[in-house]
């Protein structure tokens, strides 16, 4: 052990804080791929349970390896590419959907002191990075030369942009509240159990944020730019084996995402529900899970539930009502905090 | 040489070889993306600036949502190259004189010494705590708080002027108000008829006989 640390220690700094980082990137990186795997299982235990089916129990103690078969199958089938396509582009378009959904997690805090990167403004950076998870998307749809695909790009682009503009006003009322990008400050600014959180004050943007986080992942009721039934499996339809697994590695990291980031600005954290005895036994990165693990849960009860919107429908609900809802709410925050004496509930 | 040197260097060398293929590449599609390219290494260059705002507001608004309706549009274009390339020689000498001239300007600008590096102090590092953001906020709202205004009027009359250039009422479309639609009960559009059953005549001969 001791020449261990003294090897260590003789590498020059940058050495040092390029490895420190890695292993931080990697202690974040594994556990949220394994989540992802869990994720697409418990996807289809649940909502199998829910209607009325067993789900997956073929492979492995009651189906517990069912997502290790499905990526090694999907590793060693063959990655096809149409012959029209537009070979580097279509390429590339898995790898744009799946880096913004992994970078956007280096600063995510999971504890007080737990996070890759304690920027000032993070709450910007993870918005400008999903912004970005459309290009792929786009591309995708474009590159494949197949008009199904292409119809699936153009759904997903308008329905991005328009749903991207409520999720970053919905953000600005967080912002207002915490008075800081930083997602520590905003976690920190939730202390003292649940009347604390976020949610209550801004109920509006809370449902407006976490609606309009289901339409930027395209889930159900809003995966218009898949749309099976419609057209066959919009931009990723000529996508095969490894290349389609790295969509959807994108789309389940999206969801635990903006899971995270619910918690996070809405429900405190990795702060406690209530600030006593039993409650603070359990670890802050217990508490922070739990509530991710709750709000994923809604997505797949969503995809159970709701039938798919109509298109027009989508769009008049992005800018004719989560627009204005969240530009009034924002309005009431500013004035309540200035001008009237119940200013503090906001805060 | 630094990190932050080296890092300078790469974007601003990705960005030059970006901003060159967008004007020199003949698909539009992949120009627009190289422009999107351009602009986050843009971000990246403005990050080493210490002005993660503007980098970060930069990807935001002109990556995000910019060049997304941009390449929506170009996506959509069917692009003849050959019909493109007909008038190359036509509009060449014009072409290249402005050319020419805007390399002049650009040259006498720059040569007038206003751009010099003894004309700008050296810009010093910042202290941890340091918030670019509330800084430039403090800034837009009290020292620069009527042009930042009049931005956002100006912004606001462009919105109206596009909205109002292309709303059109279309008699023929077959457009449903959702809240009428969800509040339409059963008996607005469901009448159960209560018929007696009838015996068929030729049934029942058929069955005695």
């Amino acid at each position: 052990m001791e020449w261990l640390t003294e090897v260590w220690f003789s590498t020059p700094q940058w050495f040092q804080v390029t490895a420190y980082s890695l292993i931080k990137i990697v202690a974040i990186m594994l556990p949220l791929i394994l989540a992802v795997a869990y994720y697409t299982f418990a996807e289809r235990k649940i909502i199998g349970y829910m209607q009325i089916r067993i789900g997956p129990n073929r492979v492995g103690p009651r189906g517990w390896l069912q997502p290790i078969a499905d990526v090694v199958k999907l590793m060693f089938k063959e990655a096809l590419i149409p012959a029209k396509a537009n070979r580097f582009l279509f390429l590339l378009a898995p790898v744009l959907t799946l880096t913004p959904a992994l970078a956007a997690w280096a600063v995510i805090p999971f504890s007080d002191h737990l996070v890759l990167a304690d920027i000032d403004a993070s709450l910007l950076y993870v918005l400008a990075l999903t912004s970005m998870g459309v290009y792929g998307v786009i591309i995708a749809g474009w590159a494949s030369n197949s008009k199904y695909a292409f119809l699936g790009a153009m759904r997903s682009a308008a329905q991005i942009v328009a749903y991207e503009i409520a999720m970053g006003f919905a953000l600005v009322g967080v912002l207002m509240a915490a008075g800081s990008l930083n997602f520590g400050d905003i976690i920190n600014g939730q202390q003292g159990g649940i009347h604390q959180w976020y949610v209550w004050p801004l109920f509006p943007l809370f449902l407006v944020y976490f609606i309009s986080g289901v339409a930027e992942t395209n889930r159900a009721p809003f995966d218009v730019a898949e749309g099976e039934s419609e057209i066959v499996a919009g931009f990723h339809v000529e996508y095969s084996g490894m290349n389609f697994a790295v969509f959807f590695l994108a789309e389940y990291a999206n969801m635990i995402l903006i899971s995270t980031l619910t918690a996070v600005m809405f429900l405190g954290g990795w702060h406690p529900v209530f600030e006593f005895a039993p409650f603070t036994w359990i670890p802050p990165l217990a508490w922070l899970l739990g509530k991710i693990v709750f709000v994923a849960f809604f997505f797949l009860w969503f995809r159970a539930t709701f039938p798919r919107y109509r298109y027009d429908q989508i769009m008049r609900l992005g800018w004719k009502v989560f627009i204005p809802v969240t530009l009034v709410w924002i309005a009431v925050i500013g004035i309540c905090t200035f001008h009237t004496p119940i200013g503090h509930w906001f805060h | 040489m630094t990190f932050t040197q080296l890092a300078f260097y790469f974007f601003a060398t990705v960005l030059i070889f970006a901003a060159a293929m967008v004007v020199s590449i003949r698909n539009p599609v992949k120009a627009a993306l190289f422009l999107v390219l351009a602009f986050f290494s843009a971000a990246c260059v403005w990050i080493t600036l210490e002005a993660e705002f503007l980098a970060i507001v930069l990807v935001l608004v002109y990556v995000g949502a910019v060049m997304v309706l941009f390449l929506f549009v170009v996506m959509m274009l069917d692009i003849n190259l050959a019909r493109m390339r007909e008038g190359f020689g036509e509009y060449l000498p014009i072409g290249g004189l402005i050319a020419v001239l805007m390399v002049l300007e650009i040259a006498i600008v720059l040569t007038s010494g206003g751009f010099g590096e003894e004309q700008f102090p050296r810009p010093e590092g910042h202290p941890a705590g340091f918030s670019d953001t509330k800084e430039l906020g403090r800034l837009i709202y009290t020292a620069y708080v009527y042009p930042f205004e009049l931005a956002a009027v100006i912004l606001l009359v462009a919105i109206v002027a596009a909205i109002a250039l292309t709303l059109r009422k279309r008699p023929d479309t077959k457009y449903l108000d959702p809240a009428r639609q969800v509040t339409v009960k059963k008996a607005d559009r469901l009448r159960v008829v209560k018929m007696p059953a009838e015996k068929r005549a030729d049934r029942t001969t058929e069955g005695e006989a």
